[in-house]
Protein backbone atom coordinates (compact mmCIF):
# COMPACT_ATOMS: atom_id res chain seq x y z
CA UNK A 1 0.00 0.00 0.00
CA UNK A 2 1.68 3.61 -0.63
CA UNK A 3 1.72 6.20 1.89
CA UNK A 4 -1.70 8.12 0.70
CA UNK A 5 -3.98 5.03 1.20
CA UNK A 6 -1.84 4.48 5.12
CA UNK A 7 -3.30 8.25 5.27
CA UNK A 8 -6.46 7.74 4.44
CA UNK A 9 -7.16 4.57 6.59
CA UNK A 10 -6.06 6.77 9.28
CA UNK A 11 -9.12 8.74 8.81
CA UNK A 12 -11.75 6.09 8.06
CA UNK A 13 -12.57 5.76 11.61
CA UNK A 14 -13.92 9.53 11.59
CA UNK A 15 -15.51 9.00 8.72
CA UNK A 16 -17.23 5.83 10.16
CA UNK A 17 -17.82 8.00 13.12
CA UNK A 18 -19.32 10.82 11.17
CA UNK A 19 -21.91 8.66 9.70
CA UNK A 20 -22.99 7.07 13.17
CA UNK A 21 -22.87 10.61 14.98
CA UNK A 22 -25.82 11.17 12.12
CA UNK A 23 -27.84 8.18 11.94
CA UNK A 24 -27.88 8.77 16.23
CA UNK A 25 -28.87 12.38 15.74
CA UNK A 26 -31.23 11.76 13.23
CA UNK A 27 -32.76 8.71 15.76
CA UNK A 28 -32.71 11.21 18.06
CA UNK A 29 -35.23 13.31 16.61
CA UNK A 30 -37.15 10.65 15.48
CA UNK A 31 -37.68 8.96 18.51
CA UNK A 32 -38.69 12.29 20.10
CA UNK A 33 -41.65 12.24 17.51
CA UNK A 34 -42.62 8.79 17.72
CA UNK A 35 -43.21 8.71 21.34
CA UNK A 36 -43.91 12.50 22.42
CA UNK A 37 -47.44 13.45 21.73
CA UNK A 38 -48.33 15.83 19.11
CA UNK A 39 -51.61 18.24 19.90
CA UNK A 40 -50.95 20.94 17.98
CA UNK A 41 -52.02 24.58 18.98
CA UNK A 42 -52.41 28.20 18.16
CA UNK A 43 -51.29 29.40 20.95
CA UNK A 44 -49.11 26.48 22.23
CA UNK A 45 -47.19 26.82 18.53
CA UNK A 46 -46.70 30.70 18.49
CA UNK A 47 -43.11 32.32 19.49
CA UNK A 48 -42.50 32.55 23.13
CA UNK A 49 -42.94 36.15 24.16
CA UNK A 50 -43.11 35.91 28.01
CA UNK A 51 -47.36 35.57 26.93
CA UNK A 52 -47.74 38.42 25.14
CA UNK A 53 -48.96 37.95 21.16
CA UNK A 54 -45.71 38.39 18.92
CA UNK A 55 -45.87 41.40 17.76
CA UNK A 56 -43.74 42.70 14.31
CA UNK A 57 -41.29 40.26 12.72
CA UNK A 58 -38.52 38.52 14.84
CA UNK A 59 -36.20 39.16 12.42
CA UNK A 60 -35.25 42.46 12.93
CA UNK A 61 -32.40 44.83 12.56
CA UNK A 62 -29.44 44.13 14.54
CA UNK A 63 -26.67 46.24 15.82
CA UNK A 64 -23.43 46.58 13.39
CA UNK A 65 -21.17 45.52 15.93
CA UNK A 66 -22.28 41.76 15.51
CA UNK A 67 -20.85 42.65 11.69
CA UNK A 68 -17.84 44.04 12.75
CA UNK A 69 -16.72 41.13 15.32
CA UNK A 70 -17.41 38.58 12.62
CA UNK A 71 -15.09 40.34 10.11
CA UNK A 72 -12.32 40.91 12.20
CA UNK A 73 -12.67 37.16 13.27
CA UNK A 74 -11.96 36.06 9.96
CA UNK A 75 -8.72 38.12 9.67
CA UNK A 76 -7.29 36.77 13.29
CA UNK A 77 -8.86 33.26 12.58
CA UNK A 78 -6.49 33.36 9.66
CA UNK A 79 -3.91 34.79 11.49
CA UNK A 80 -4.00 31.35 13.43
CA UNK A 81 -4.50 29.32 10.13
CA UNK A 82 -1.12 31.13 9.26
CA UNK A 83 0.88 30.27 12.72
CA UNK A 84 -0.19 26.68 13.15
CA UNK A 85 2.37 25.74 10.39
CA UNK A 86 4.90 27.98 11.68
CA UNK A 87 4.18 26.66 14.93
CA UNK A 88 5.03 22.87 14.13
CA UNK A 89 8.39 23.36 12.75
CA UNK A 90 9.57 26.43 14.99
CA UNK A 91 12.26 24.37 16.36
CA UNK A 92 13.52 23.63 12.57
CA UNK A 93 13.72 26.90 11.28
CA UNK A 94 15.50 29.14 14.14
CA UNK A 95 15.96 32.45 14.52
CA UNK A 96 15.22 33.21 10.59
CA UNK A 97 11.46 32.11 11.18
CA UNK A 98 11.25 34.02 14.53
CA UNK A 99 12.16 37.26 12.62
CA UNK A 100 9.90 36.86 10.11
CA UNK A 101 7.07 35.50 12.15
CA UNK A 102 7.83 38.66 14.16
CA UNK A 103 7.28 41.00 11.23
CA UNK A 104 4.42 39.41 10.17
CA UNK A 105 2.79 39.88 13.84
CA UNK A 106 4.00 43.62 14.02
CA UNK A 107 1.75 44.19 10.43
CA UNK A 108 -1.11 42.59 12.10
CA UNK A 109 -0.71 44.02 15.57
CA UNK A 110 -1.19 47.99 13.52
CA UNK A 111 -4.09 46.83 12.01
CA UNK A 112 -5.12 45.58 15.56
CA UNK A 113 -4.07 48.69 17.55
CA UNK A 114 -5.95 51.01 14.48
CA UNK A 115 -9.13 48.91 15.41
CA UNK A 116 -9.00 49.59 19.56
CA UNK A 117 -8.25 53.18 18.56
CA UNK A 118 -11.41 53.28 16.14
CA UNK A 119 -13.36 52.24 18.64
CA UNK A 120 -14.54 48.87 16.81
CA UNK A 121 -14.27 47.04 20.09
CA UNK A 122 -16.15 49.22 22.19
CA UNK A 123 -19.85 47.87 23.44
CA UNK A 124 -21.33 50.14 25.38
CA UNK B 1 -14.22 -9.87 5.43
CA UNK B 2 -11.38 -8.54 6.55
CA UNK B 3 -13.36 -4.45 5.71
CA UNK B 4 -16.43 -5.71 7.43
CA UNK B 5 -14.05 -6.77 10.70
CA UNK B 6 -12.21 -3.65 10.49
CA UNK B 7 -15.10 -1.35 10.29
CA UNK B 8 -17.10 -3.54 13.32
CA UNK B 9 -13.95 -3.10 15.05
CA UNK B 10 -14.15 0.78 14.90
CA UNK B 11 -17.64 0.71 15.29
CA UNK B 12 -16.93 -1.15 18.91
CA UNK B 13 -14.54 1.72 19.67
CA UNK B 14 -17.34 4.14 18.68
CA UNK B 15 -19.73 2.74 21.03
CA UNK B 16 -17.15 2.41 23.79
CA UNK B 17 -16.34 5.87 23.96
CA UNK B 18 -19.92 6.78 23.06
CA UNK B 19 -21.74 5.26 25.80
CA UNK B 20 -19.45 5.80 28.88
CA UNK B 21 -19.89 9.48 27.49
CA UNK B 22 -23.55 9.97 27.66
CA UNK B 23 -23.36 8.02 31.60
CA UNK B 24 -20.89 11.09 32.15
CA UNK B 25 -23.06 13.65 30.77
CA UNK B 26 -26.08 12.83 32.70
CA UNK B 27 -23.95 12.24 35.91
CA UNK B 28 -22.37 15.85 35.15
CA UNK B 29 -25.74 17.20 35.72
CA UNK B 30 -26.32 15.58 38.59
CA UNK B 31 -23.19 16.56 40.54
CA UNK B 32 -23.82 19.94 39.13
CA UNK B 33 -26.98 20.20 40.75
CA UNK B 34 -25.48 18.45 43.79
CA UNK B 35 -22.45 20.24 44.43
CA UNK B 36 -24.08 23.83 43.50
CA UNK B 37 -27.04 22.77 46.15
CA UNK B 38 -24.32 22.29 48.22
CA UNK B 39 -22.19 25.38 47.98
CA UNK B 40 -25.74 27.16 48.12
CA UNK B 41 -26.37 24.79 51.66
CA UNK B 42 -29.34 23.19 49.71
CA UNK B 43 -29.93 19.49 48.98
CA UNK B 44 -30.35 19.30 45.49
CA UNK B 45 -32.37 16.75 43.93
CA UNK B 46 -33.20 13.74 46.40
CA UNK B 47 -36.07 12.58 45.25
CA UNK B 48 -35.45 9.76 42.55
CA UNK B 49 -33.55 7.22 44.16
CA UNK B 50 -31.37 7.21 46.93
CA UNK B 51 -29.89 10.77 47.48
CA UNK B 52 -31.32 11.39 44.16
CA UNK B 53 -28.76 9.01 42.08
CA UNK B 54 -31.75 8.27 39.27
CA UNK B 55 -32.70 11.87 38.84
CA UNK B 56 -30.58 11.85 35.63
CA UNK B 57 -32.04 9.01 34.32
CA UNK B 58 -35.59 10.04 35.25
CA UNK B 59 -34.38 12.96 33.27
CA UNK B 60 -34.18 11.28 30.16
CA UNK B 61 -37.09 9.54 30.22
CA UNK B 62 -38.86 12.80 30.83
CA UNK B 63 -36.72 14.47 27.70
CA UNK B 64 -37.48 11.59 25.59
CA UNK B 65 -41.38 11.31 25.87
CA UNK B 66 -42.25 15.62 25.48
CA UNK B 67 -43.73 16.98 22.73
CA UNK B 68 -41.49 18.23 20.13
CA UNK B 69 -42.72 21.72 19.36
CA UNK B 70 -42.05 23.66 15.83
CA UNK B 71 -43.34 26.63 16.46
CA UNK B 72 -45.94 28.32 13.63
CA UNK B 73 -43.58 30.63 12.16
CA UNK B 74 -40.10 28.75 12.19
CA UNK B 75 -38.52 27.62 9.19
CA UNK B 76 -39.12 23.79 10.04
CA UNK B 77 -35.94 22.22 7.73
CA UNK B 78 -33.54 24.73 9.53
CA UNK B 79 -35.25 24.47 13.17
CA UNK B 80 -34.85 20.55 12.64
CA UNK B 81 -31.19 21.01 11.46
CA UNK B 82 -29.76 23.05 14.07
CA UNK B 83 -29.74 20.50 17.24
CA UNK B 84 -28.04 17.70 14.40
CA UNK B 85 -25.62 20.37 13.71
CA UNK B 86 -24.71 20.86 17.32
CA UNK B 87 -24.40 17.49 18.46
CA UNK B 88 -22.71 15.69 15.36
CA UNK B 89 -19.56 17.92 15.75
CA UNK B 90 -19.34 17.57 19.59
CA UNK B 91 -19.94 13.77 19.28
CA UNK B 92 -17.34 13.60 16.25
CA UNK B 93 -14.77 15.48 18.41
CA UNK B 94 -13.98 12.43 20.81
CA UNK B 95 -12.45 10.34 17.65
CA UNK B 96 -8.94 11.94 18.05
CA UNK B 97 -8.76 12.46 21.82
CA UNK B 98 -6.68 9.73 23.31
CA UNK B 99 -8.45 8.29 26.33
CA UNK B 100 -4.73 6.30 27.51
CA UNK B 101 -1.42 4.91 26.35
CA UNK B 102 -3.45 2.68 23.48
CA UNK B 103 -6.39 3.55 23.25
CA UNK B 104 -7.38 6.22 20.67
CA UNK B 105 -10.44 5.85 17.64
CA UNK B 106 -8.63 7.20 15.09
CA UNK B 107 -4.97 8.31 15.71
CA UNK B 108 -4.57 11.17 13.16
CA UNK B 109 -1.62 13.46 12.58
CA UNK B 110 -3.61 16.48 12.03
CA UNK B 111 -5.48 16.00 15.68
CA UNK B 112 -5.86 19.25 16.89
CA UNK B 113 -6.92 21.09 13.59
CA UNK B 114 -9.08 18.93 13.76
CA UNK B 115 -10.71 19.53 16.81
CA UNK B 116 -10.04 23.03 16.14
CA UNK B 117 -11.85 22.64 13.07
CA UNK B 118 -14.87 21.33 14.83
CA UNK B 119 -15.09 23.02 18.02
CA UNK B 120 -15.52 26.25 15.34
CA UNK B 121 -18.99 24.40 14.13
CA UNK B 122 -20.94 24.74 16.33
CA UNK B 123 -21.38 28.50 16.10
CA UNK B 124 -23.36 27.57 13.04
CA UNK B 125 -25.96 25.40 15.34
CA UNK B 126 -26.39 28.46 17.71
CA UNK B 127 -26.57 30.81 14.47
CA UNK B 128 -29.37 28.37 13.11
CA UNK B 129 -31.55 27.57 16.05
CA UNK B 130 -31.69 31.37 16.76
CA UNK B 131 -32.67 32.07 13.30
CA UNK B 132 -35.08 29.06 12.59
CA UNK B 133 -36.95 29.60 15.48
CA UNK B 134 -38.40 33.28 14.34
CA UNK B 135 -38.33 34.83 17.54
CA UNK B 136 -36.85 37.86 19.51
CA UNK B 137 -35.33 35.88 22.18
CA UNK B 138 -33.79 33.23 20.16
CA UNK B 139 -32.20 35.49 17.84
CA UNK B 140 -30.87 37.61 20.32
CA UNK B 141 -29.59 35.03 22.49
CA UNK B 142 -28.07 33.49 19.30
CA UNK B 143 -26.49 36.71 18.00
CA UNK B 144 -24.68 37.40 21.50
CA UNK B 145 -23.70 33.68 21.60
CA UNK B 146 -22.09 33.74 18.11
CA UNK B 147 -20.33 37.20 18.87
CA UNK B 148 -18.91 35.50 22.41
CA UNK B 149 -17.70 32.19 20.96
CA UNK B 150 -15.91 33.86 18.02
CA UNK B 151 -14.31 36.60 20.17
CA UNK B 152 -13.01 33.92 22.18
CA UNK B 153 -12.27 31.08 19.45
CA UNK B 154 -9.24 34.08 18.66
CA UNK B 155 -7.76 33.91 22.21
CA UNK B 156 -8.18 29.85 22.28
CA UNK B 157 -6.86 29.74 18.91
CA UNK B 158 -3.60 31.56 20.44
CA UNK B 159 -3.55 29.38 22.85
CA UNK B 160 -3.43 26.25 20.97
CA UNK B 161 -0.87 27.64 18.61
CA UNK B 162 1.60 28.33 21.91
CA UNK B 163 0.98 24.40 22.66
CA UNK B 164 2.34 23.70 19.34
CA UNK B 165 4.92 25.81 19.41
CA UNK B 166 6.23 23.71 22.70
CA UNK B 167 5.01 20.25 21.13
CA UNK B 168 6.18 20.99 17.76
CA UNK B 169 3.21 18.54 16.66
CA UNK B 170 -0.54 18.30 15.85
CA UNK B 171 -0.45 15.24 16.94
CA UNK B 172 -2.05 14.44 20.89
CA UNK B 173 -0.16 11.75 21.60
CA UNK B 174 2.82 12.90 20.51
CA UNK B 175 1.59 16.39 22.45
CA UNK B 176 1.59 14.81 25.61
CA UNK B 177 4.51 12.48 25.33
CA UNK B 178 6.58 15.58 24.76
CA UNK B 179 5.48 16.44 28.37
CA UNK B 180 7.06 13.57 30.15
CA UNK B 181 9.10 13.99 33.25
CA UNK B 182 7.21 14.62 35.86
CA UNK B 183 4.84 17.52 36.79
CA UNK B 184 7.31 20.58 36.19
CA UNK B 185 7.92 19.72 32.62
CA UNK B 186 4.06 19.62 31.88
CA UNK B 187 3.13 22.82 29.65
CA UNK B 188 0.88 24.39 32.56
CA UNK B 189 4.65 26.23 33.80
CA UNK B 190 5.96 27.40 30.96
CA UNK B 191 2.65 28.44 29.22
CA UNK B 192 1.12 29.53 32.51
CA UNK B 193 -0.55 32.42 30.88
CA UNK B 194 -1.92 30.49 27.80
CA UNK B 195 -3.17 28.02 30.16
CA UNK B 196 -5.20 30.43 32.11
CA UNK B 197 -6.75 31.98 28.69
CA UNK B 198 -7.12 28.41 27.71
CA UNK B 199 -9.45 27.69 30.75
CA UNK B 200 -11.54 30.88 30.73
CA UNK B 201 -12.09 30.92 26.91
CA UNK B 202 -13.14 27.21 27.44
CA UNK B 203 -15.94 28.71 29.72
CA UNK B 204 -16.88 31.40 27.76
CA UNK B 205 -16.70 29.11 24.87
CA UNK B 206 -19.53 26.49 26.09
CA UNK B 207 -21.98 29.65 26.76
CA UNK B 208 -21.55 28.54 30.75
CA UNK B 209 -21.77 31.03 33.75
CA UNK B 210 -19.81 33.78 34.21
CA UNK B 211 -20.30 33.55 30.48
CA UNK B 212 -23.92 32.99 30.03
CA UNK B 213 -25.05 36.35 28.73
CA UNK B 214 -26.62 33.98 25.71
CA UNK B 215 -29.02 32.55 27.77
CA UNK B 216 -29.08 34.88 31.16
CA UNK B 217 -32.19 33.48 32.43
CA UNK B 218 -32.96 37.18 33.86
CA UNK B 219 -32.89 38.60 30.45
CA UNK B 220 -33.56 36.72 27.28
CA UNK B 221 -34.86 33.40 29.27
CA UNK B 222 -33.37 30.68 27.50
CA UNK B 223 -31.42 32.24 24.70
CA UNK B 224 -30.92 30.55 21.11
CA UNK B 225 -32.88 27.13 22.73
CA UNK B 226 -35.59 29.23 23.88
CA UNK B 227 -38.28 27.48 21.14
CA UNK B 228 -36.87 24.11 21.30
CA UNK B 229 -38.57 21.26 24.02
CA UNK B 230 -38.42 17.64 24.14
CA UNK B 231 -35.86 15.64 22.40
CA UNK B 232 -34.48 18.79 20.40
CA UNK B 233 -33.71 20.56 23.65
CA UNK B 234 -32.09 17.40 25.09
CA UNK B 235 -30.13 17.51 21.73
CA UNK B 236 -28.53 20.85 22.25
CA UNK B 237 -27.86 19.92 26.67
CA UNK B 238 -26.04 17.17 25.40
CA UNK B 239 -23.61 18.98 23.36
CA UNK B 240 -23.06 21.68 25.56
CA UNK B 241 -22.20 19.11 28.35
CA UNK B 242 -20.08 17.17 26.07
CA UNK B 243 -18.08 20.41 25.22
CA UNK B 244 -17.75 20.80 28.57
CA UNK B 245 -16.17 17.67 29.05
CA UNK B 246 -13.82 18.06 26.11
CA UNK B 247 -12.60 21.51 27.13
CA UNK B 248 -11.55 19.76 30.50
CA UNK B 249 -9.85 17.09 29.21
CA UNK B 250 -8.25 19.29 26.64
CA UNK B 251 -6.75 21.58 28.96
CA UNK B 252 -5.77 18.19 30.67
CA UNK B 253 -4.17 16.94 27.71
CA UNK B 254 -2.55 20.21 26.47
CA UNK B 255 -1.44 21.40 30.18
CA UNK B 256 -1.50 18.59 32.46
CA UNK B 257 0.31 15.49 30.73
CA UNK B 258 -2.80 13.70 30.05
CA UNK B 259 -2.42 10.46 30.83
CA UNK B 260 1.08 10.81 32.32
CA UNK B 261 1.40 10.35 35.91
CA UNK B 262 2.32 12.83 38.27
CA UNK B 263 4.77 10.61 40.01
CA UNK B 264 7.17 10.73 37.34
CA UNK B 265 10.57 10.85 38.40
CA UNK B 266 9.73 11.13 42.18
CA UNK B 267 10.48 8.45 44.92
CA UNK B 268 6.48 7.56 44.43
CA UNK B 269 7.00 6.48 40.54
CA UNK B 270 7.79 2.19 41.72
CA UNK B 271 4.84 2.37 43.59
CA UNK B 272 2.31 3.93 41.32
CA UNK B 273 3.01 2.24 37.88
CA UNK B 274 0.31 -0.02 38.38
CA UNK B 275 -2.18 2.91 37.70
CA UNK B 276 -3.00 3.07 34.62
CA UNK B 277 -2.95 5.93 32.61
CA UNK B 278 -6.85 6.19 32.00
CA UNK B 279 -7.22 6.82 35.41
CA UNK B 280 -4.32 9.78 35.75
CA UNK B 281 -6.71 11.32 32.71
CA UNK B 282 -9.66 10.90 34.11
CA UNK B 283 -9.05 12.59 37.68
CA UNK B 284 -7.15 15.58 35.86
CA UNK B 285 -10.27 16.12 33.35
CA UNK B 286 -13.32 15.56 36.90
CA UNK B 287 -11.19 18.25 38.91
CA UNK B 288 -11.84 20.24 35.65
CA UNK B 289 -15.22 19.67 35.28
CA UNK B 290 -15.16 20.56 39.21
CA UNK B 291 -13.88 23.88 38.44
CA UNK B 292 -16.23 24.13 35.99
CA UNK B 293 -19.48 23.80 38.52
CA UNK B 294 -17.60 26.24 41.05
CA UNK B 295 -17.48 28.85 38.25
CA UNK B 296 -21.32 28.35 38.21
CA UNK B 297 -21.75 28.73 41.74
CA UNK B 298 -19.53 31.44 42.92
CA UNK B 299 -19.75 34.07 40.14
CA UNK B 300 -21.95 36.40 38.98
CA UNK B 301 -23.05 36.91 35.49
CA UNK B 302 -20.62 39.24 33.53
CA UNK B 303 -21.84 42.08 31.71
CA UNK B 304 -21.70 41.67 27.21
CA UNK B 305 -19.65 44.69 27.30
CA UNK B 306 -17.09 43.22 29.99
CA UNK B 307 -16.91 39.61 28.28
CA UNK B 308 -15.98 41.51 24.30
CA UNK B 309 -13.62 43.42 26.21
CA UNK B 310 -11.70 40.73 28.25
CA UNK B 311 -11.88 38.31 24.88
CA UNK B 312 -10.65 41.48 22.55
CA UNK B 313 -8.53 43.76 24.72
CA UNK B 314 -7.28 41.13 26.93
CA UNK B 315 -6.47 38.26 26.49
CA UNK B 316 -5.79 38.62 22.82
CA UNK B 317 -2.90 40.80 23.84
CA UNK B 318 -1.88 38.70 26.08
CA UNK B 319 -1.59 35.49 23.92
CA UNK B 320 0.33 37.26 21.37
CA UNK B 321 3.09 38.28 23.98
CA UNK B 322 3.29 35.12 24.95
CA UNK B 323 3.78 33.58 21.68
CA UNK B 324 6.82 35.82 20.79
CA UNK B 325 8.24 35.20 24.43
CA UNK B 326 8.03 31.50 23.80
CA UNK B 327 9.58 31.73 20.30
CA UNK B 328 12.49 33.36 22.28
CA UNK B 329 12.65 30.44 24.59
CA UNK B 330 12.45 27.88 22.31
CA UNK B 331 15.03 29.90 20.22
CA UNK B 332 17.00 29.62 23.43
CA UNK B 333 16.52 26.02 24.11
CA UNK B 334 15.25 26.92 27.62
CA UNK B 335 15.66 23.66 29.78
CA UNK B 336 13.70 21.32 30.27
CA UNK B 337 10.46 21.80 28.02
CA UNK B 338 11.88 23.43 24.86
CA UNK B 339 14.81 20.56 23.97
CA UNK B 340 13.56 18.51 21.79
Amino acid sequence: MDTGNVMLLEYLPIFIFLVFALIFATIMLGIGFTFGPHNPDVEKNSPYECGFEAFEDSRMKFDIRYYLVAILFIIFDLEIAFLFPWAIVIHDIGIYGLISMAIFLFILIIGFIYEWKKGALEWD
Amino acid sequence: MNTIFLILDILIDIIMVVLPLFLIVAYTTYSERKIIGFMQSRLGPTRVGPFGILQPIADVIKLLTKEVIIPSNASKGLFLTAPIIMLVPSLLVWSVIPLSEYFVIANINAGLLFILALTSLSVYGVILAGWASNSKYAFLGSMRSAAQIIAYEIAMGFALVGVLMAAGSLNLQEIILSQRGGIFNWYWLPLFPLFVIYLIAGVAETNRAPFDVSEGESEIVAGFHVEYSGVAFAMFFLAEYMNLILISILVSIMFFGGWLSPFEGTFFESYSQWIPGFVWLSIKTLSFIFIFLWLRATLPRYRYDQIMRLGWKIFLPITIIWIFLEGIMIYYKVEPWFVI
